[in-house]
């Protein structure tokens, strides 16, 4: 590694970019290989740390600009738990989805409708909410999920503007007006839920905390082996006895979850929604946060996410150019580090070598492949 | 007859990419499928696994019908297949390439591994390597291998030598014998004609679509219309 950065010093961007690689790569590394008690302390640790996050003092550094615990809860937070979920269906079963704001929007629209119409208990809402998702995850996932790439992709960037426009137009929930009154949810452990927003704050870091952990455990399962073969190769997955169709329905069905989860919990904090609260550009801003943090590692995507929330707003002080600012900023990091700031490390592998890429994509349009003919002369001695 | 194929047609859109083609293997058989490119011989490797569906015709393995049996079932049944191109999982390491081969199954895989890294000791000095940074030929073991974990009853394999140097060509296909004589029937796929006649016990010529030749691997070595149009013609002969 460092004989290679030798050779290539002449481009300054590149030797940058190796070195910031190496600096978040090692930090990977080292995690990966601490004990488990070490990791143990590093979990209480961010708990921690999301616990006393919207402390003033941090808060005054954070964001000098705008109310900081309500930055924590939304975007920071809806940003994390959204990326959670995004994340299933992009990082692990390798699923383009375009449309994911239309979970988020399902949650949101089912809590303002039960809770507004039938005046049912949040908790027991929040449920229909998730359950509502996953139905809309599978009613998605059945004609669509038999596409592949660039085609499953606009699909589903169509499913996000149905929802959307379908919303704007039914009269039944507002039509553009969207829903008003959304009842709070009740008061939990003598917790008033109401205008301020750390309780729903901490409301979410519990769901993140709940998610995450189910999120790792699924990974780490036969699941998340039979996801991780379909998105390397699907055929070759079906080849091995997965059943792929019925998983990708999976990661459909579990990310669709996690976004309504979000919707729901945030319908209940905002009172009102419409329409415009769901537009393809926060799609595109969770699959930026995915990808930015590392698509496929946990850490990484809510890093990521994090830093999409955070950044604009912590620019707020340039006002009219907060925006091309935050751009700038994306740019710069996708420059630097294209593989995410936290990549799973076999996926680093696996971008990181471009004669790799090309080979996987000749297989999969049927092509012959001429990669690694170099090699063989090596395995042949 | 452990699997028996009648009369497929096979569409690619409106394209007919298989006209009816009929072919048989035995039990213990290496059987070889030879033919140009787009001929139609991975369309129907991959008929048999069950990537690509029929519009008519019939596939028995087993004595029992699986033409409407989804891929990943036909593993189950028995199939194992090498993909063209060889498919080898590139962000897993190649024990857990050869793990995914043997997804549908539980229990104890030390005694089919060391099976495999006996047949390639090359996978077992490079257990830990990431599928994806290995060699053409290696990849290929890694393939091969893979589909052997799901301890299949015939084995299909799609051009097992492309792209290889020509020394690892021949040892691909002493391999394929071996794995022949321990007892897994093989269904071979192969552009390299000469190598895969002179291992086979029977072959099928595709043409477009359709069987044109079917005799014992050894009489279509000789055969005059396939050493000029498959084997390099007459110039073989000097």
């Amino acid at each position: 590694m460092n004989a290679n950065s030798k050779t290539h010093s002449g481009n300054p961007l590149t030797s940058f970019r190796r070195a910031v690689g190496g600096l978040s790569d090692g930090v990977r590394d080292r995690w990966a290989a601490a004990p488990g008690w070490a990791r143990w302390t590093g979990y209480a640790l961010l708990i921690a740390l999301a616990v006393i996050a919207p402390h003033p003092a941090i808060g005054s550094f954070m964001a000098p600009d705008s109310h900081w615990p309500s930055l924590l809860f939304s975007p920071i937070g809806t940003f994390v738990l959204l990326a959670v979920g995004l994340n299933v269906v992009v990082g692990q079963a390798g699923l383009l989805d375009l449309g994911f704001v239309a979970f988020y929007a399902i949650g949101a629209y089912t809590m303002a409708v039960f809770g507004t119409k039938y005046g049912w208990n949040f908790w027991g809402v929040l449920i229909i909410a998730i359950f509502m998702t996953a139905i809309s995850g599978i009613v998605l996932g059945s004609p669509t999920l038999r596409l592949r790439g660039d085609y499953l992709a606009i699909v589903t960037l169509g499913f996000g503007e149905i929802v959307r426009i379908t919303a704007q137009n039914t009269d039944y929930i507002g039509g553009a007006r969207g829903i008003t009154n959304i009842p709070h949810p009740p008061t939990l452990f003598g917790v008033e839920f109401a205008l301020d927003p750390l309780p729903y704050y901490y409301l979410l870091v519990a769901a993140v905390v709940l998610v995450v952990i189910v999120a790792k455990r699924l990974e780490r399962s036969r699941v998340g082996r039979a996801w991780e073969a379909i998105r390397e190769d699907e055929d070759a997955a079906e080849l091995m006895g997965v059943p792929t169709f019925r998983f990708k329905l999976l990661a459909f069905f579990v990310g669709a979850m996690i976004g309504g989860l979000t919707g729901a919990i945030w319908a209940s904090k905002v009172i009102a929604i419409q329409p415009p609260n769901f537009p393809f550009i926060l799609s595109a801003t969770i699959l930026a946060a995915v990808v930015l943090g590392g698509s496929g590692n946990l850490p990484g995507v809510v890093i990521g996410a994090f830093l999409v929330a955070w950044l604009p707003e912590r620019f707020r002080g340039f006002a009219d150019y907060r925006i091309l600012i935050f751009g700038a900023a994306l740019v710069l990091m996708m420059a630097l580090r294209p593989e995410g700031l936290l990549p799973a490390r076999r996926r680093r592998n696996v971008l990181g070598n471009g004669e790799n890429d090309a080979g996987a994509a000749a297989t999969e349009s049927g092509g012959t492949t001429a990669s690694g003919d170099a090699g063989d002369k090596e395995v042949a001695k | 007859m452990l699997l028996e194929i009648r009369d497929i047609h096979v569409h690619y859109g409106k394209i007919e990419a298989l006209k009816g083609v009929s072919l048989d293997v035995g039990e213990g058989e290496i059987v070889t499928l030879i033919g140009a490119n787009g001929a139609g011989k991975t369309t129907t490797l991959k008929t048999i696994s069950g990537l690509r569906s029929l519009t008519s015709g019939s596939i028995a393995f087993d004595g029992k019908d699986i033409s409407r049996l989804p891929g990943h079932k036909r593993v189950l049944v028995g199939i194992g297949q090498s993909p063209e191109g060889r498919g080898v999982f590139p962000g897993m390491s190649v024990m857990e390439n050869l793990l995914m081969g043997a997804y549908t199954r539980s229990g104890d895989f030390s005694k089919d591994l060391a099976e495999v890294f006996d047949l390639f000791p090359r996978l077992a000095e490079r257990k830990n390597q990431q599928g994806g940074t290995m060699s053409g030929g290696e990849q290929q073991m890694v393939a091969i291998g893979r589909a052997l974990m799901s301890k299949p009853k015939v084995l299909l394999l799609d051009e097992p030598s492309m792209g290889l140097a020509p020394k690892l060509v021949s040892q691909i296909f002493s391999i394929i014998k071996e794995i022949n004589n321990r007892g897994t029937t093989v269904l071979l796929v192969e552009q390299n004609a000469q190598q895969a006649l002179q291992i086979a016990h029977r072959a099928y010529v595709l043409e477009t679509g359709r069987v044109v030749k079917s005799a014992p691997a050894a009489d279509l070595l000789d055969d005059p219309q396939v050493r000029e149009a498959y084997l390099g013609g007459a110039l073989g002969q000097h």
